[in-house]
């Protein structure tokens, strides 16, 4: 039993992340290639409106603080540890991250019953998104939980998440470190490589082309026949 | 001088009927697909009335168009660092209620509908839903609503007028409309463009149409809301935005764009105006009352040997050089200033004019009966069934000095015609209009030509735009065979 569970954890935390990876950058790149076209947030706030801020204005928000703070403790780990080691800021560091967590959490809630309830967002609804808005529910359901379930999360992130991550970086991955956690935080990690192997698949690939020449360019955009864009 | 060649509109609103012709050829061609049921890239307005979409002029409301800030200009809805905070949820779009939800007739239910005592009805479908839906307003409900207080009290343009002005307008013996037709200005100095994240928007360099580029869009809807003209649409299938694009194909095949060729009065010229590049930031910068002027002196003289040369060092061809001395655009905009642009204080520059209309004739009470000749014939501008303050709102920048100047020429031209053709009217006095409206008898001859007589390549004059040698220098022609058009490898299907 033990020696089959080792194999389930070989196969979610040191197979899964490499496969996620290796779809993630392949199809994405494909997908830019051949299908430029579908490259697009597919707003729906032209058929709903008022809603529309509720939900996805606390959503993003809290995802982008989120996944910063998770990109922040994997780059540089010792430094969280020396800014929890003081009660006060770790319940500062602690109490803000659950807040936009929980923020996300309920901007999403607020997206996936808007679509379910007005009928033309539901008309622009797609299977694929439906797949999508579930397992982000997964996603944040699971981080806010593991905030609130296994505390000072800011800083065991830092001891034993960041290790694992890097593992998988060099490629060599220890699944030691993932063995011994929660299932909720097991749940929670391998959701994410689902995530990101199913990315290129979903509207997700917005993310891939935010918009950030947009501050330096100049205001207008004059084409040319064969020279492309000039001022 | 960096001299641009620009493919200019006019509209001619002292002839147009509202008969809403453009509007179909259009909806035919371009906006019958899935996602753009609701657009009407062309569309016709009773004015006063509020339009498609519902109020658009209102700029407090919809947040279009450039706004004076810091000795500068800025979009007044979501520019440069502001889009950061407003790109997941455009604070100032347009919902589809502010134009309205598209629908059909559910026909089959004719045929289907099981045997009973009451004749089965076809109720309204949504076409976005395919739900049955209540219809409350489309794109046109107030067509011919002069007088109506539901619509056309709201129309933006009444802001400035008396209550004795605004009382007239609306009593039922003087109500009064006209028609506004449109389409997108391709503006010089284009809100959408630049408001786009992804710099998909963009102005052609040769002829100034202004177009999304479909792969570069992402939805960031920012163009939308930046629109003062409410000209770029959302499609909601494809999840792209999408505008008029004055019917390149066609112009590059040396056709009128759909609207202008299905025209049944007449109203719509197109041809080339040369401009000055150089002197765009300068001029969208300027006070609101210099905005006419500045974009007029931006417009070159085509015959001008010193703008010929530059024009010719730019790169523009000898066809669209003469092309833009044949314009009638240029004459009614720049030589007769008869043709003005909407809404410029909007700092867009747009390049689509119109002349403001003349009708209707001011009727008088005698004897309790509507008389419609008045002692003069034609009426005094000033008294005016439309107030003139209402036509310089919404063509005058506010300033009714520039659309008098426009109407006085009008009626001079008329009356001269008048003496001529039917002599019930002196042909001195009408000499003596000519010349306080600031026209020569020639002048009056060709405005009256260009007016009531031109023919089709008299209305259109479309340059040899050379797009096929152009793309053939670059591409091998047969790179695009049995594409699915647009040079896509594959049909634009929306993403998952």
């Amino acid at each position: 039993m033990a020696q089959l569970l080792n194999y389930v954890d070989t196969a979610l935390f040191a197979l899964a992340p490499y496969v996620a990876m290796f779809t993630f950058f392949l199809v994405s790149i494909q997908r830019y290639r051949a299908q430029t076209f579908s490259f697009s947030s597919l707003s729906s706030q032209l058929l709903e409106n008022k809603r529309h801020f509720w939900a996805l204005v606390p959503f993003h928000y809290g995802i982008l603080v989120v996944l910063a703070g998770h990109l922040v403790a994997f780059l540089i780990p010792r430094s969280i540890l020396l800014w929890n080691s003081h009660p006060l800021r770790l319940y500062v560091l602690e109490i803000s991250a659950l807040a936009f967590g929980i923020l996300s959490l309920v901007g999403l809630i607020a997206a996936v019953a808007r679509r379910l309830s007005n009928s033309k967002v539901r008309k622009v609804t797609s299977p694929v998104d439906a797949v999508l808005y579930f397992l982000l529910l997964v996603q944040l359901a699971s981080g806010v939980a593991i905030a609130i379930l296994y505390p000072w999360g800011t800083s065991w992130f830092a001891t034993s998440m960041t290790p694992y991550l890097w593992s998988l970086v060099k490629f060599s991955p220890d699944v030691t470190l993932m063995a011994a956690a929660p299932h909720l935080v097991k749940l929670h990690v391998f959701n994410a490589f689902v995530v990101i192997g199913l990315f290129p698949f979903t509207r997700l690939v917005h993310i891939l082309v935010v918009p950030n020449p947009y501050l330096w360019r100049k205001p207008q955009v004059v084409r040319w026949y064969g020279l492309g864009a000039r001022g | 001088m960096n001299v641009r060649a620009q493919i200019g509109t006019m509209f001619h609103l002292d002839k147009c009927i509202g008969c809403h012709t453009c509007s179909l050829a259009c909806k035919n061609i371009w906006t019958d697909r899935r996602g753009t049921e609701y657009m009407w890239w062309n569309n016709v307005e009773t004015k006063p009335g509020t339009g498609y979409p519902c109020q658009w002029e209102d700029q407090e409301k919809f947040r279009g168009g450039w706004e004076k800030h810091n000795g500068s200009i800025r979009l007044k809805s979501t520019g440069k660092a502001r889009i950061v905070t407003n790109i997941f949820h455009n604070p100032h779009m347009p919902s589809m209620d502010d134009y309205y939800e598209p629908w059909t007739y559910d026909y089959q239910h004719l045929f289907n509908a099981p045997e009973g005592p009451d004749q089965p009805t076809a109720r309204p479908i949504s076409m976005v839903t395919g739900e049955h839906i209540d219809v409350e307003s489309g794109p046109n409900w107030d067509d011919d609503l002069g007088g109506s207080p539901v619509y056309a009290e709201h129309d933006p343009n009444l802001a400035g007028l008396s209550e004795e002005q605004r009382r007239q307008l609306f009593s039922v013996e003087q109500l009064v409309f006209f028609y506004l037709p449109r389409i997108c200005n391709h503006c010089l100095n284009p809100a959408c463009v630049a408001s786009c994240p992804s710099g998909a928007l963009y102005k052609r360099g040769e002829d100034g149409i202004v177009l999304v580029d479909q792969k570069r869009c992402r939805a960031w809807r920012s163009c939308i809301a930046a629109c003062p003209y409410k000209k770029v649409f959302f499609n909601w299938h494809t999840g792209k935005s999408e505008k008029c694009i004055l019917c390149y194909p066609r112009l590059e095949t040396g056709q009128a764009p759909a609207c202008f060729h299905s025209c049944v009065g007449r109203i719509r010229y197109l041809g080339v105006l040369l401009y000055d590049a150089e002197r765009i930031a300068d001029a969208a910068n300027l006070p609101t009352e210099q905005l006419i002027d500045a974009q007029r002196e931006m417009i070159l003289d085509p015959h001008d040997s010193h703008v010929i040369e530059n024009a010719l060092k730019n790169g523009i061809s000898d066809a669209v050089i003469e092309a833009a001395q044949d314009s009638p655009v240029y004459k009614f905009v720049k030589v007769w200033k008869i043709a003005l642009p909407p809404h410029i204080e909007f700092r867009t520059l747009p390049m689509l004019f119109y002349v403001p209309p003349m009708a209707p004739v001011m009727a008088q009470r005698r004897d309790g009966a509507l008389d419609s000749v008045s002692d003069n014939l034609f009426h005094d501008i000033e008294q005016a069934r439309v107030p003139l303050k209402f036509l310089a709102n919404l063509l005058g920048a506010g300033q009714e000095g520039k659309v008098l100047y426009a109407l006085r020429k009008q009626k001079a031209v008329r009356w001269y015609r008048r003496a001529l053709t039917v002599g019930d009217v002196d042909l001195e006095t009408a000499r003596r209009m000519l010349r306080d409206a600031d026209c020569t008898e020639h002048e009056a001859q060709a405005i009256y030509e260009l007016t009531s007589l031109c023919t089709v390549e008299q209305r259109f004059v479309i340059p040899p735009m050379l797009r096929e040698q152009a793309i053939e220098s670059l591409k091998d022609p047969h790179e695009q065979k049995q594409n699915a058009g647009f040079g896509f490898l594959s049909g634009p299907r929306r993403g998952l």
